[in-house]
């Protein structure tokens, strides 16, 4: 109980460090958010007068503590470029995000776990060294462009689902998860391949330690020291590795949203790159970084749960 | 050196993965070098009688939309592909390592307030923190490039910083400082040459990371602006008409990932080293 307070503890610090470095960032730009809303035909009385509204002229760190306590409180900002609130902007969009990330992050589990015991098992055979350079070069293979080769092979040759035929989880829950499938299979596949090696190289390291030595000795069968003994070890390193890549499939899929010209936060977010939007830029960074942030914390207390060992180190 | 150059040798005929890494790498490098000098065309030249071509003895990589032609444009934006993932990597690594080396060897408040930073900007995917340099500093392949520099120097920083305190209390550290060697001379003559096998991994893989970065980014339209485009550009122009012409969308995304192939295999056969 005390390790998760301090890891909470540690977890908040963290997200205050982002939350300033974020506002900070958007706050030391060259150019005038009021001037930027009204447009540069404005007269500067009017300028002057909305600068008071949106509390400009205020010190850096009273519009922080404000920023902040707006953000807690669900209140983003609103966009310049549509004058609207920027959570109704985005609301909609998070569940498609989030639903393709969550999706990526099953497959990966799913894929990865047999394929790991599988080729650790075969160490040195065919079948492993088939596996290992075909891991090689998916872990190459950028996700983006997966996801076009994914694109010309499942949509264009076997023709299983429409590339561009997206559908709302409004419209019809189904055909929207099956279409994100392709998405998330592009977001999966490296991180499947790190995977894959990654416990493959801890199953092996584990195997060979004492206590699986013991367990053979005691009369276990290979299946009995592995399932039993060896796996749940080497899952611990694997564990972390996956929550940083949970996390960063959340990101990733900013590129394959385009790639798949799916209408979720990434093309919110591209487009108020590039009109300089900045709080709604800063909002979804924010969001990304928070779920991020609570991530790598839940991360920590499954490590924990896991193996009781690592609390007692600290 | 003679036995450095056997190792090599040895190496290149037992060791699969360094043969190849070095195979695909030469060959990439050599797109780039060759490009420097002589390009088939010039890669910003269109011909409209010869759009979308598929690949054909003229053409090798066919032709685009604007009928440019793809080699050319494949060999120029590798050129930039490189660059800026060479560059990413060189920011990383020196200012990761003053920072690093610093921090761990010193201690204290500071470390205590730098680390929370690095922390909070590791737990931050480099792709987001890129893209929020960019917004703030425009679009554009300087930017780009100062944007990932920036985005990989805390994991140099945190891996220095983790050597550097491993090796603060070794006894060749004790040895040099009861000589009464400076701190500056400490770090950078006494601890660093001392790690630089871990660093020159994370080299590579930082390498690996950052062409991927670059290409991420630049296929989301940031980076370096046409007529001129670096690899990733050219796949996200190319994507819309991979139904009709896929080799215009093929090649420079093999490139691409040749490109990263290579430096992994060359990884993983240097830890392989017989």
């Amino acid at each position: 109980m005390k390790y998760i307070i301090k890891k909470l503890f540690m977890m908040i610090v963290t997200l205050l460090v982002v939350s300033i470095c974020v506002f900070l960032a958007f706050n030391i730009i060259p150019g005038d958010p009021a001037l930027r809303m009204l447009g540069t035909e404005a007269s500067p009385e009017l300028v002057e007068q909305t600068r008071q509204e949106m509390g400009l002229n205020d010190p850096l760190p009273v519009r922080y503590g404000r920023w902040l306590f707006g953000f807690v409180q669900g209140d983003f900002g609103t966009s310049y470029n549509y004058k609207i609130p920027v959570k109704d902007m985005v609301i909609s969009k998070v569940p498609i995000t989030l639903t393709m990330a969550v999706m990526a992050f099953l497959l990966t589990i799913l894929i990865s776990i047999p394929l790991g015991i599988l080729t650790a098992r075969h160490e040195g055979g065919l079948l492993d060294r088939i596996l290992m350079v075909t891991d090689q070069i998916v872990m190459s293979i950028p996700p983006f462009f997966s996801g076009i080769l994914i694109t010309l092979i499942f949509g264009m040759v076997l023709r299983l689902f429409t590339p561009g035929g997206f559908t709302n989880y409004t419209v019809d829950v189904g055909k929207f998860i099956r279409y994100l499938f392709f998405p998330s299979l592009a977001i999966a596949l490296p991180k499947v391949a790190m995977t894959v090696k990654m416990l493959r190289g801890s199953l092996l390291d584990e195997s060979m330690k004492d206590y699986a030595r013991t367990a053979y000795s005691r009369g276990n069968n290979t299946n009995g020291v592995l399932y039993r003994h060896v796996l749940k070890n080497a899952m611990i390193p694997v564990i972390t590795f996956l929550g940083m890549a949970l996390a960063d499939m959340v990101a990733g899929s900013i590129v394959i949203e385009q790639v798949f010209s799916i209408p979720g936060i990434s093309r919110i977010l591209m487009t108020s790159i590039s009109n300089r939007d900045y709080p709604v830029v800063e909002a979804i960074i924010m969001g990304i970084a928070m779920i991020v942030i609570s991530v790598n914390f839940l991360v920590d207390v499954v490590y924990r749960i896991v193996d009781p060992r690592i609390g007692l180190e600290e | 050196m003679n036995s450095y150059k056997k190792a090599i040798h040895k190496n290149f005929k037992e060791n699969t993965f360094f043969r190849w890494g070095c195979i695909i790498t030469v060959l990439i490098l050599l797109l780039v070098v060759v490009g420097l000098f002589w390009m088939p065309y010039e890669p910003t030249a269109m011909n409209a009688a010869e759009k979308l071509k598929g690949i054909s003895l003229r053409h090798p990589m066919g032709t685009d939309n604007m009928g440019r032609d793809v080699l050319s444009r494949v060999m120029y934006g590798s050129r930039i592909t490189l660059l800026i993932a060479a560059g990413t990597v060189a920011i990383g690594t020196v200012a990761g390592t003053i920072i690093g080396a610093l921090t761990g060897y010193f201690g204290g408040m500071l470390d205590e307030i730098i680390m929370r930073i690095i922390d909070a900007l590791f737990a931050f995917p480099s792709i987001l923190l890129a893209l929020v340099i960019v917004s703030i500093f425009g679009i554009g392949w300087i930017q780009l490039l100062l944007a990932l520099g920036i985005a990989f120097v805390p994991s140099f920083a945190r891996i220095v910083r983790g050597e550097v305190l491993r090796c603060r209390n070794m006894d060749y550290v004790e040895n040099a400082r009861l000589q009464g060697v400076s701190d500056f001379r400490m770090i950078f003559v006494h601890i660093l040459p001392n790690i630089r096998g871990v660093l020159m991994s994370s080299i590579l893989i930082g390498f690996n990371n950052a062409v991927l970065a670059e290409a991420g980014l630049s296929y989301l339209g940031i980076g370096s602006q046409p007529p001129y485009a670096s690899l990733g550009k050219m796949l996200s122009d190319a994507q819309q008409y991979m139904f009709g012409n896929p080799s215009y969308v093929l090649c420079p995304g093999i490139v691409i990932v040749l490109m990263v192939l290579g430096f992994s295999f060359l990884g993983e056969g240097i830890s392989r080293w017989k």
